[in-house]
């Protein structure tokens, strides 16, 4: 049995399922909520290095390649702004971040 | 790999889910690996599991985190986590199976508006084979990328179509990174109240009458007495 392109598309969107299952079962913890959005991209990396190889084009490997380093500064800055909020309110509790609320 | 994710969304510790986090990646390095894409396993490897999961690991460590009141809520939420997850895995599932009927169609229409370009420029007796050059051609013109990674390695070809094609891209990058450094170092450095740094502008603008101070004062001091008889007396 030879691996087609929908076998890794196929993986992409359990990955980006579970990912998006991840995102509303842990609702209080914003770590894992982080980290859930990196296998989503993972998942929307995975299917654009598929096609980028199954249809013969480096494009999308340039792609994924942005993809990274966009991903990469946006974690530094999700973790920064995370620390923060545990110096400030000594817990990461998404529902006890109210305090712009007017 | 899907367990590895899946113990990622569901694991009771923050640490094992991070861990669980960094075999997915290395599992996905594999499979670009096996894709050809051996430039950006590698990166994936370098990038998420050198530094952004350690960075994770990092921050779950240092903030001590009372598990216990993080699981609560965590079957609450699961009824409507299912549903989200059957709604998006259906309508995944909708694309994937099909996605591929409808871009079949597209292609030959494509074709089909290609052929008669061929036919008015040729004679009628070559339409079929004008039309395949004609496709063929612009199929070369398209992936031109694939040809590249048909001669050089593949992080060569993607170093060349990078800094060729796709510079401004990079250089943007290049900003996007930048600013998530200082926006990183600006968020979590605050000054620590008791250290002690040099004030250069102080320094530069201090005068000679600050550092030493002339006082007048009496060239003879009347001798102290009175203590050392009272020390005798005690």
């Amino acid at each position: 049995m030879s691996i087609t392109l929908g076998h890794y598309l196929t993986l992409g969107a359990i990955l980006f399922a579970l990912s998006v299952i991840g995102i509303f079962l842990n609702r209080k913890n914003l770590i894992v909520l982080l980290m859930a959005i990196e296998l989503m991209l993972l998942a929307v990396n995975m299917n654009f290095v598929a096609f980028s190889h199954y249809l013969g084009d480096l494009n999308g490997q340039i792609f994924v390649f942005f993809i990274l380093t966009v991903a990469a500064a946006e974690s530094a800055i999700g973790l920064a702004i995370l620390v923060q909020l545990f110096r400030n309110k000594s817990s990461i509790n998404v529902d006890e971040l109210n305090t712009l609320k007017g | 790999m899907l367990f590895a994710s899946f113990r990622v969304i569901t694991a009771r510790n923050p640490v094992h889910a991070a861990l669980y986090l960094v075999l997915a990646f290395f599992q996905a390095s594999g499979i670009w690996m096996l894709l050809k894409a051996e430039f950006l396993s590698i990166a994936l490897v370098l990038v998420y599991v050198g530094a952004v999961m350690v960075l994770f690991l990092f921050v779950v460590m240092m903030l001590d985190i009372n598990i216990d009141s993080i699981r609560q809520g965590f079957w609450k939420h699961f009824p409507l986590a299912a549903t989200v997850g059957a709604v998006v895995a259906l309508e995944l599932a909708g694309v994937l199976l099909g996605g591929f009927r409808i871009s079949e169609p597209q292609q030959q229409v494509a074709a089909q508006v290609i052929a008669p370009a061929a036919v008015t420029a040729v004679a009628p007796v070559d339409v079929a084979s004008a039309a395949v050059d004609a496709a063929s051609t612009v199929a070369s013109a398209a992936d031109v990328g694939h040809m590249v990674v048909a001669q050089a390695s593949n992080t060569k070809a993607l170093g060349v179509l990078l800094y060729t094609e796709y510079l401004y891209p990079v250089q943007v990058a290049a900003l996007i990174l930048l600013v998530g450094l200082i926006a990183a170092i600006a968020l979590t450095l605050r000054a620590r109240k008791d250290s002690k740094f040099q004030n250069a502008g102080d320094q530069v603008r201090v005068k000679a009458r600050d550092r030493v101070e002339l006082v007048k004062m009496d060239a003879v001091k009347p001798a102290p007495a009175a203590p050392a008889a009272e020390e005798t007396q005690a």
